[in-house]
């Protein structure tokens, strides 16, 4: 019975001493925090994707607060965590410009795209680009073995019948993640803003493009796009047509001249609304203009 | 003389031949964990150090004054672990407070230290050997010199190992893992000195 007492006692008083002890110190020892930066942290979605440049939402916490690094910069939280980051820092919230997962090939999915054989190995495309060069006939064009889409951590990407990989847009949070996953880096992070894509990363020549692609909507480097664009923001690298989404004013009219509808230009059909509307308005103006016309000619008479 | 005399034995048995690290096989979490950088390594070994010193100091006098007379020696274990984890608190306030820098190096390790097999292990053999206070003592502070001197080594060879050509399956924790078995190797050498 004294030995349960005593370890009891023992232990107890053990742990007193240290308690206080530590309590002690803690006081003494006592570090100033940055409220800020606990606060920020607490907005944050802490993921800690890196999207902002920072190596995790704890270090970009901390530059907000204490480095003065730019509020906006946080993709996953959007323009909600920009809001209350300002609100805490008192700066004025601008807007983020948010950014998506472009997927530069369109070759139909698993199911349209040609294959050269028929790939049974690990499902990754590391490894299938590696065996002779990727299983599919294009050279430049995804290999569906889906390694962007297992690096999603949004859930933001999906796999549609056909084997296609969608991107969800409205969970996409530009963190980059599945383009960093992507060996034939075809994916690119451009601003949501910017609609219009050239769908295709193909450097073959126009005729082999063409053919090994399984939806044939391959860049086939004809240029009438280089052409027709009226700020010059694409141009032909390698047979292939690059947009610099910095001069695009989604303009959508390289996607109008596309012979192979490469060019994907998501407005096209509002736009082509919108400029019927616009024509039947002008011509209704016409018409009354011309009634006013004959009317006052009527009454001339 | 005599009294000398065995506490430089007893220096190069806990730095040399009984290294905790590469002969006992303890705390190789830190050893592996925290050798990336010359800088933290040193921080690290310092820090145990200290840790090791003051666990041996303290659990010498709570087995010798509280354990053995109240007949309660089976707490030993959880008594030492106890006295340990507080004293890495301590240290890691200590640390946070006067060298941040060397706090955000140290990261999750510091805490870590709490459950460092080494430390409860130097705690518990000192105990077992039978030392007296006095070297008590010191066995923990040649056992913490001992961990610095490997941390250190380690350290400075994979510091180098970062600008080595190196195959890129080798690159990071495997060349890590083959450079401690070779230290392990080396230091198995100095089983072989006598006294």
């Amino acid at each position: 019975m004294s030995i349960l007492i005593h370890s009891i006692l023992t232990l107890g008083i053990l742990g007193l001493i240290y308690g206080l002890g530590l309590a002690f110190a803690s006081k003494k020892f006592h570090v100033e925090v940055d409220p800020k930066i606990e606060k920020i942290s607490g907005i944050l979605p802490n993921v800690n994707c890196g999207a902002c440049g920072f190596p995790g939402c704890a270090a970009y916490a901390e530059a907000v607060a204490t480095k003065g690094a730019k509020i906006n910069l946080c993709a996953p939280g959007g323009d909600d965590v920009t809001k209350k980051i300002a609100e805490i820092m008192g700066l004025e919230a601008t807007s983020t410009d948010r950014k998506v997962a472009i997927i530069h090939c369109q070759s139909g999915g698993k199911n349209n795209t040609k294959f050269k054989y028929d790939y049974q190995g690990i499902e990754t495309c590391k490894a299938a680009i590696l065996l002779s060069g990727g299983p599919n006939a294009c050279n430049y064009g995804c290999v569906y073995q889906y390694d962007c889409v297992r690096a999603c951590k949004f859930d933001a990407m999906h796999i549609d019948d056909n084997g296609m990989i969608i991107v969800d847009n409205e969970k996409c949070t530009g963190c980059g993640a599945c383009a960093i996953a992507c060996p034939r880096n075809l994916i690119e992070i451009v601003s949501i803003k910017k609609r219009v894509h050239i769908l295709c990363s193909s450097h073959d020549k126009g005729a082999i493009a063409r053919k090994v692609c399984g939806n044939s909507t391959a860049c086939i480097a004809c240029g009438l796009c280089v052409k027709k664009c009226p700020v010059e923001a694409i141009s032909m690298q390698n047979d292939l047509a690059v947009i610099d989404y910095d001069k695009c004013i989604v303009c959508g009219m390289c996607a109008d001249v596309c012979p192979t509808s490469a060019i994907f230009d998501p407005l096209k059909e509002v736009r082509a609304q919108k400029k019927a509307t616009a024509k039947a308005k002008a011509e209704a103006m016409k018409k009354k203009i011309e009634e006013q016309k004959s009317q006052e000619k009527k009454e001339e008479e | 003389m005599e009294f000398a005399g065995k506490i430089l034995f007893m220096a190069v048995m806990a730095i040399f031949v009984q290294n905790f690290v590469l002969m006992r096989f303890l705390g190789l979490c830190p050893y592996i964990g925290v050798s990336k950088k010359l800088d933290s390594a040193l921080g690290m070994g310092m820090a145990v150090i200290f840790v090791m010193t003051m666990a041996s100091t303290f659990t010498w006098l709570i087995q010798t004054y509280l354990l053995v007379p109240l007949h309660i020696e089976f707490l030993q274990t959880i008594a030492f672990i106890l006295t340990i984890a507080s004293l890495v608190q301590l240290v890691e306030m200590v640390i946070q407070k006067t060298a941040p820098a060397l706090y955000k190096s140290l990261g999750v390790f510091l805490p870590l230290i709490t459950t460092n097999c080494a430390v409860l292990g130097v705690a518990i053999l000192n105990i077992q050997s039978e030392y007296n206070f006095i070297f008590a003592i010191l066995n923990g502070l040649f056992a913490g010199i001992g961990f610095t001197l490997v941390l250190v080594l380690m350290a400075g060879i994979r510091e180098r190992l970062d600008r080595a050509e190196l195959p890129a399956s080798m690159k990071g924790m495997p060349i890590a893992m083959i450079v401690a078995g070779c230290m392990a190797l080396a230091f198995l050498g100095f089983s072989g000195l006598k006294f």
